[in-house]
């Protein structure tokens, strides 16, 4: 446990260090949701129904984004190498590390979204909303994300690559997470389901994403 | 016959070498079998002629799946087994399958312009093919990105697996989706009525489609056996040539080779 | 500190055959080493050094043979047994001196010892609380060094060790190696140079 909380730890100060990602991720995120409006206009009853839509997608792109080194950094600096040896478990170790990866970069964004609903017209229902299902969603991008993070140590490239392998992956949390919200927004239909199953992704995620990170990590060693 | 066997790429070649004439005759003639009986099939009495496209999009849109399927085995393979052939198998399978899913997506297309009046329906079934056919896409790319083949076997492996256990829930949701957005169904397929005219040749024609996957995936497999045995080989000229220069400047070998030219 | 106490330990490997993207890099290789003992691994550039390294540490699978090790702790696998000291030193630039080592220490676990007198032996008391990305190469190294005193394995499998230190860096390696060794430890080293201590031999690819 020890261990495990300790690899946590490092993490997140790496991250909120100099050099660090975690807040490039909200500056990111930031940064796409004022683009919108340059796309589609600044009609703010438009805004207003496509808001969490757009909300979805940035906090999307800029987990996918942020994930992109997560194990890479470990590898070339030899850590990796260190971690795999060790007594603890590989896949509790790449839990741990996208547990980390999480409180440091997933966070952050829920917390920024109510600033951004109201750049959006969203109402402090709507904000609440899509804040919750982000709560409820993005631990499940982050693990199934950490599987294309995995997969990029093993390949020797991250970037483009992996994003066109991950994203058709993540394609359910953002169809609950987008319904989830505008159910809540506009109905008919009930919060109560699409949220449910949005819970229900990101606990298959937390199952799926370590053990398949592992093996493709312990597969990829060189 | 056993597994051990046919794990030997040798004893592979050879065998399929025997087995693929054999293969290729049964799929043209079943394929024209089923040809003929879609031609003699009678029209559907509301889609008229065009109900026959269903005997190209139907096998397409199995064989989309089947594929997947055969690569998720061909991956354990890789991953628990290490079978030789194992990931030979889940690289060859890859582009047609992509092929058997841009198919079926065409002739989904083509079909739904009479029915719907467009070419395009973001209808539940159409989705899912178009994503499955973005997994397959990424995958070739996974397998081109790498140089070298074990590598990519197994991150393409781990991939195809998690894509596996993926593809029923991306159904599922995208299924939800569409009646979320499309409270009306937009088309209602034969389903379990369809009548025996066209169940004998859909049959047919799912069976010839099936072999011609086999066929063509074992000289899919073939092929990447002896692009392997180039590799290798070109590898150990490089290693010699470099081995050469390293240890002989101007020493025998060099005079050797210059007096044998 | 002491409570490590010597058992009689042997690494052995029969047949050891390594392949790396498709190329063989060494077959039939058979090696020994027992508690005690220092091995240096020596052969040509490319002969397989580090890969033999990696092998023993479980970060490569080799293609035909076993590495077994007798009398070892029975509980656990043998690349938890090892401290691996590759080319990269596993230091975060972010973090400080301390942090890098605590953290290795509580991450690794089992037996411990005090970081502060680690830093103090390989001569880094001064720069506790400075970044990792302040120090010299030499300066990471004995950062590294620092590790495989904090945490006890009874086996060291160092890659090249000595580059980038100074004399006296080689010096005080050359006293903690020796001290590893009385208190019944193995060490296999891959080198070029002089490792700075007694011992075997092991070629391997042939005569460089």
């Amino acid at each position: 446990m020890t261990a495990l909380s300790a690899l946590i730890r490092r993490d997140i100060r790496i991250a909120l260090r100099v050099g660090g990602g975690a807040l490039i991720g909200v500056l990111f995120f930031l940064t796409v949701v004022v683009l919108m409006p340059f796309a589609v206009g600044p009609d703010l009853a438009l805004l207003s129904r496509l808001g969490p839509a757009i909300l979805w997608l940035g906090a999307l792109l800029a987990s996918l984004l942020t994930l992109d080194r997560l194990f890479m950094a470990d590898h070339e600096d030899g850590s990796l190498d260190l971690i795999t040896m060790s007594r603890t478990p590989l896949e509790l170790a790449c839990a741990a590390k996208a547990l980390a990866h999480w409180l440091a970069a997933g966070l952050p964004l829920i917390v920024a979204t109510p600033v951004l609903g109201l750049l959006l017209n969203l109402d402090m229902v709507a904000t609440g909303a899509v804040a919750l299902t982000l709560l409820a969603g993005t631990p499940a991008l982050t693990f199934t994300g950490m599987i294309g993070a995995a997969l990029a140590v093993t390949l020797h490239r991250g970037g483009l690559l992996m994003a066109v392998l991950v994203l058709p992956l993540s394609i359910p949390v953002l169809i609950f997470g987008v319904a989830a919200s505008q159910a809540a927004i506009t109905g008919p239909l009930s919060f109560g389901a699409p949220f449910s199953i949005l819970c229900a992704l990101s606990l298959v995620s937390l199952v799926i994403g370590p053990f398949a990170a592992a093996a493709s990590l312990k597969h990829g060693l060189d | 016959m056993s597994l051990i066997d046919l794990a030997n790429p040798t004893r592979f070649l050879a065998l399929s070498a025997r087995v693929l004439p054999w293969l290729a005759a049964a799929t043209i003639i079943l394929l024209g079998i089923g040809l003929y009986q879609s031609a003699l099939a009678p029209d559907d009495y509301q889609q008229g002629a065009t109900v026959k496209i269903m005997f190209i999009h139907v096998p397409n849109a199995w064989l989309s799946m089947f594929v997947w399927g055969v690569m998720s085995v061909a991956s354990l393979g890789t991953l628990v087994w290490r079978h030789p052939l194992a990931d030979v198998a889940a690289k060859a399978a890859a582009p047609i399958g992509a092929s058997f899913t841009f198919l079926a997506l065409l002739t989904g297309s083509l079909w739904g312009r009479p029915m719907w009046g467009t070419y395009w329906e973001w209808d539940a079934r159409l989705t899912s093919v178009l994503i499955l056919f973005l997994m397959y896409l990424g995958l070739m790319a996974l397998w081109r990105a790498v140089e070298d083949p074990s590598r990519a076997a197994r991150a393409a492996a781990v991939l195809t697996l998690v894509g596996a256990l993926n593809l029923p829930i991306i159904k599922f949701s995208v299924d939800w989706w569409n009646t979320l957005h499309q409270p009306a169904s937009v088309m209602r397929m034969g389903g379990s009525t369809l009548d025996k005219a066209f169940l004998i040749p859909l049959l047919v024609m799912a069976v010839a489609f099936t072999l011609l996957f086999v066929t063509l995936h074992l000289a899919a497999m073939r092929n990447e056996i002896l692009r392997r045995r180039v590799r290798s080989l070109q590898m150990m000229q490089a290693s010699r040539v470099a081995f050469s220069s390293e240890v002989g400047t101007g020493s025998r070998q060099e005079s050797a080779s210059k007096g044998a030219a | 500190m002491n409570g490590l106490v010597p058992v009689k330990m042997e690494l052995a490997g029969r047949g050891i055959t390594c392949v790396r993207g498709g190329r063989e890099v060494f077959s039939g290789l058979d090696f020994e080493a027992a508690s005690g003992e220092a091995v240096a691994v020596v052969g040509r550039n490319g002969s397989g050094k580090t890969s033999l390294l990696r092998l023993i540490a479980g970060l490569l699978v080799p293609a035909g043979g076993t590495i077994v090790l007798d009398g070892g702790d029975a509980d656990m696998t043998l690349p938890e047994q090892c401290h691996y000291l590759g080319h990269r030193d596993a230091l975060k630039p972010a973090l400080s001196v301390a942090e890098n080592l605590s953290f290795w220490a509580e991450f690794l676990g089992g037996e411990r010892c005090d970081a502060t007198d680690s830093l103090a032996t390989v001569g880094l008391d001064h720069a506790t609380d400075l970044p990792a990305s302040f120090l010299s190469a030499g300066q990471r190294r004995r950062l590294s060094l620092a590790r495989l005193l904090t945490v006890r394995r009874p086996i060291w499998l160092l890659d090249e060790p000595t580059t980038a230190l100074d004399a006296a860096g080689q010096d005080m390696f050359g006293t903690l190696m020796r001290d590893h060794l009385a208190r019944g430890g193995m060490i296999i080293a891959a080198i070029h140079g002089p490792l700075g201590i007694d011992a075997r031999e092991l070629r391997i690819g042939g005569a460089a």
